[in-house]
């Protein structure tokens, strides 16, 4: 495999939430097969920096795919070609020379563009506020043992707590639906014992709030689990529309 | 001028904190209504104090530089998190923690401290669960454990490779709730870049909007700290890339004393630089040491691919030089073990900065399928990041800049030597001394958040009751929102040839080969001045593009760097000062004759705290003696 390669990149750029956006062509020369693919966004800002022109504005900060603040739309896919892969964890070696690389924000009405490849995600905080908790305050836990778990269930609540919150669902969905982020956290906090005394206000609360934001249903299409970097299932959407089904049947709210 | 007064609780070691707990003052709920306080970082620290501080009753705002609270570098955090639980009947206790992290901080950590740390850990295991986070379970439902360095218990508790991610949800949640309820007001997208004092109390800070670049005035009754390490002085490290001092820093030039500044943590496993565009170094747990074997060839510049050399070619030089225990020594001692090799021309990779970690024998003896299911999913991580096989290629690993034990001076309340201003987590000094054990830095966040701080602020507040909140208007918010807005001024309108990261690179380049893992005196005397003529050319020739009004994510990194401009050379003056070894801080001058790190307790069992007196004049020297009661100071071995 060559070890550099040359790309044509089509970025997104929009100056503020207010403005019109375009793409604007870059020619990217000399690209090492071993960056990541943030790692080839900061050479290209570094040259446009140089060259006197404004740098592309993107999120990021942990770069080992834990953190969540990064995102980009490439070629079509929230966070490129690769499959369960954040785009920091995305390099170019799966890149072909003379490629054209399309880098876009997530698209989605409660996401805003804030400026570039940066959309506002708050809406995500604040679906969590509306119940993403169990309402326990500081020492008045008993002992972590008083009450065993299944490991089974303590480790299907694990794989739905590994979701970052990037947004990825989001951007994939055709309606741009939440619903496997929510789902997430519902589930988590179902599959637990510590979870079930608000087990049926939590989910209300956090849907409301989920359709509030704007967020569009979900119609089964899968978009949402073949692009999440950490794999959720959607079998916790599934389990939240029993949870939901639920809490509605038993009359709270 | 501030005093290092410790404030230290009297009576036995043990009794400490019960007694303190028991009789420290308290603010009324009706009084918490009426007092504000400002928390800078989200992270494990941060929001578990913001959580525990909202239940309380007080009025928290929380402010951090990401888009959101849950997105804190504690996030990243892979191993464990340790507890004195003895649920394996393995012989722990609170006591035998304590004593865990004293040694294997080489005694620079204070005795009271560490054993409060010890025992609140449990208390911490108990809330994590209560708040529904998914620890891994054994098929009788209850908590596993496992082992981790410089200890012989299993005490450390886990999430898979996500310990750290678990954790913060856990503690975002509990923030999240605050917020529902109206206590807690989160600020993300925000940077604090002045504390501003008023009659030397910390009354509050200025933040910038970080999207629309609006510079805001903030009042508290006290601020509390909690913006984790300084890791990226190096540039290259295992931190987050937005993870800076700039909070500490400007708390540092308000008079808050700077803790032992050179105590820096390097790991020895991490994926190696591959290039200059590099932007961070992922680590690879330690846990891989138990079956890997860490060569490099025996000749110098030997180029070969690895499976062309021959046995009787290579050099296992870590079983070689410790044979008791090979493999598997202590951070410090195999970091500096590898950069060694490295030195003498033997390393191996493209750049010669690297070192093989072979699983050969152990795929031989074990099979490949026992491996994967050990480590499958760091060696695909591995294979990502590198795209090679380490099933058939050996790993390259290098050490990398990890963690910071220096920070804040704190007293036994966690407050500064300023008034009303706390640190806590990773951005004080406290707990470690001068090296971390693993899985005690998540340990100590959440302690300081929700265990200690909620009492020990106390303390201070009650004396508060009376004051209305120092309103905005005030000049001294005004003198320092007009420090930030020049200071802002100044960095957009150099308009140099270099931009923010020409400049960190080199910083990072001169603090890495001067105060890394070996130091010197002619070194680091050299590096003090490379460090300074860097800070004058950067001031002269930084390029920060675009506007201050505005998103201008070089602008937060431009401000960033200039502090770690100035941060670099107090490390270097801390490490010069320093003429011993101990834990992470290696001078080559004090070594024993097998070329191994050598205490001076005599003339070093102290705390360095530094005093900032002006940019132009050089830092004074505070010494926290350090008096062992409970502990018996030795030197350590690994042969």
């Amino acid at each position: 495999m060559s070890e550099t390669i040359n790309l044509t990149l089509k970025v997104w750029r929009q100056a503020d939430a207010g403005s019109e956006g375009r793409f604007v062509i870059y020619d990217m020369q000399g690209v090492s097969t071993h960056m990541s693919f943030l790692e080839m966004m900061d050479v290209l800002n570094e040259r446009l920096i140089k060259k006197g022109e404004e740098p592309v504005a993107f999120d990021h900060d942990c770069r080992e795919g834990i953190c969540g603040m990064c995102s980009m739309f490439i070629n079509g896919r929230a966070h490129g070609p690769m499959d369960a892969t954040t785009t920091c964890q995305l390099h170019m070696r799966h890149f072909k020379d003379g490629e054209t690389v399309v880098v876009e924000p997530w698209r989605a009405g409660p996401f805003p563009v804030i400026k570039d490849l940066v959309v506002d995600r708050s809406s995500f905080d604040r679906i969590m506020q509306a119940g993403g908790f169990i309402s326990v305050n500081t020492g008045n836990a008993p002992d972590a043992n008083a009450t065993p778990v299944p490991k089974a269930d303590a480790d299907e609540a694990f794989a739905a707590a590994a979701c970052i919150g990037c947004g990825a669902c989001v951007a994939a969905c055709k309606n741009a639906s939440a619903m496997l982020f929510v789902s997430a956290k519902v589930s988590q906090f179902a599959l637990l014992p510590q979870g079930q005394v608000e087990r049926t206000d939590r989910v209300q609360a956090m849907v409301r709030q989920h359709d509030l934001e704007g967020f569009g249903g979900c119609t089964n299409t899968g978009a949402c689990e073949a692009e999440c970097p950490k794999e959720i299932s959607i079998s916790h959407i599934a389990r939240m529309n029993r949870e939901y089904l639920f809490s509605i049947a038993k009359g709270d709210k | 001028m501030a005093t290092l007064d410790a404030k230290i609780p009297p009576g036995p070691l043990s009794d400490k904190w019960t007694k303190y707990r028991s009789t420290c003052k308290l603010v009324n709920p009706s009084n918490k209504r009426n007092i504000e306080v400002l928390i800078v970082g989200s992270g494990l620290a941060g929001a578990s104090a913001a959580a525990s501080l909202g239940e309380l009753g007080y009025r928290v705002k929380v402010f951090c530089f990401q888009d959101s609270a849950r997105r804190a570098h504690s996030i990243a955090a892979q191993g464990g998190i340790n507890a004195a639980k003895n649920y394996q009947n393995d012989g722990d206790s609170v006591y035998r923690l304590f004593y865990d992290t004293i040694k294997g901080g080489d005694y620079r950590a204070r005795e009271a401290n560490v054993y409060r740390l010890a025992e609140v850990s449990a208390s911490i295991i108990d809330q994590c669960v209560a708040q529904g986070v998914p620890f891994a379970r054994e098929y009788g439902g209850l908590l596993s454990n496992r082992s981790f360095g410089g200890t012989q218990v299993q005490r450390t508790f886990y999430a898979a490779g996500q310990t750290g991610q678990q954790l913060l949800l856990g503690a975002y949640s509990a923030l999240n709730r605050q917020v529902h309820l109206g206590n807690v007001q989160v600020f993300s997208r925000h940077e604090m870049l002045e504390l501003v004092l008023v009659d030397g109390k910390a009354r509050g800070i200025i933040a910038r909007d970080l999207e629309s670049g609006k510079i805001e005035r903030h009042s508290g009754h006290a601020v509390v700290l909690a913006s984790g390490g300084y890791g990226n002085v190096f540039f290259l490290s295992t931190n987050a890339m937005g993870s800076n001092v700039t909070a500490s820093w400007k708390a540092h030039k308000k008079g808050a004393f700077f803790g032992n500044p050179c105590f820096t943590q390097i790991h020895p496993t991490c994926i190696p630089v591959s290039g200059d565009y590099q932007s961070k170094l992922t680590l690879m747990s330690e846990s891989l040491r138990n079956d890997g074997r860490v060569w490099v060839p025996k000749a110098k510049g030997d180029k070969r691919h690895p499976a062309e050399i021959p046995d009787q070619e290579r050099d296992y030089y870590l079983e070689r030089r410790y044979p008791a225990f090979g493999n598997l020594v202590p951070r410090d001692v195999a970091s500096r073990a590898a950069k060694q090799v490295c030195d003498e021309g033997r390393g191996v990779g493209q750049s010669g900065l690297a070192v093989y970690l072979d699983f050969r024998d152990s795929i031989k003896r074990l099979g490949e399928p026992v491996i994967r299911e050990r480590y499958g999913n760091l060696f695909e991580m591995y294979e990502k990041i590198t795209g090679e096989n380490p099933y058939h290629i050996p790993m390259r690993i290098y050490p990398a800049v990890h963690y910071t034990m220096g920070g804040l001076w704190v007293d036994y309340n966690l407050m500064t030597t300023v008034p009303g201003l706390y640190a806590l987590g990773e951005c004080n000094f406290s707990d470690h001394g001068a090296n971390r054990l693993g899985a005690s830095a998540l340990m100590q966040g959440l302690a300081d958040g929700y265990f200690v701080l909620p009492y020990t602020i106390g303390e201070y507040l009650s004396g508060e009751i009376r004051n209305k909140p120092t309103s905005t208007d005030h000049p001294a918010f005004a003198d320092a929102e007009k420090e930030v807005h020049e200071r802002i001024s100044r960095l957009m309108s150099v308009n140099g040839k270099q931009t923010v990261d020409d400049f960190h690179k080199r910083l990072g380049n001169i603090m890495w080969n001067y105060c890394g893992m070996a130091r010197n005196e002619q070194g680091l005397t050299k590096a003090k001045n490379m460090v300074r003529e860097l800070r004058a050319e950067f001031w002269k020739d930084v390029r920060v593009p675009g506007a201050a009004a505005g998103l201008n994510p070089e602008l937060e990194k431009a401000g960033r760097v200039a502090d770690f401009l100035e941060l670099g050379e107090l490390m270097i003056e801390d490490a010069l000062t320093r003429k011993e070894s101990c834990g992470g801080h290696f001078r080559e001058e004090s070594q024993t004759e097998e070329g191994e790190a050598k205490r001076n307790d005599d003339d070093f069992a102290y705390v360095g705290a530094w005093e900032y007196k002006g940019s132009e004049t050089a830092p004074v020297l505070h010494k926290e003696e350090l008096k062992f009661e409970e502990v018996h100071l030795t030197q350590r071995s690994y042969k």
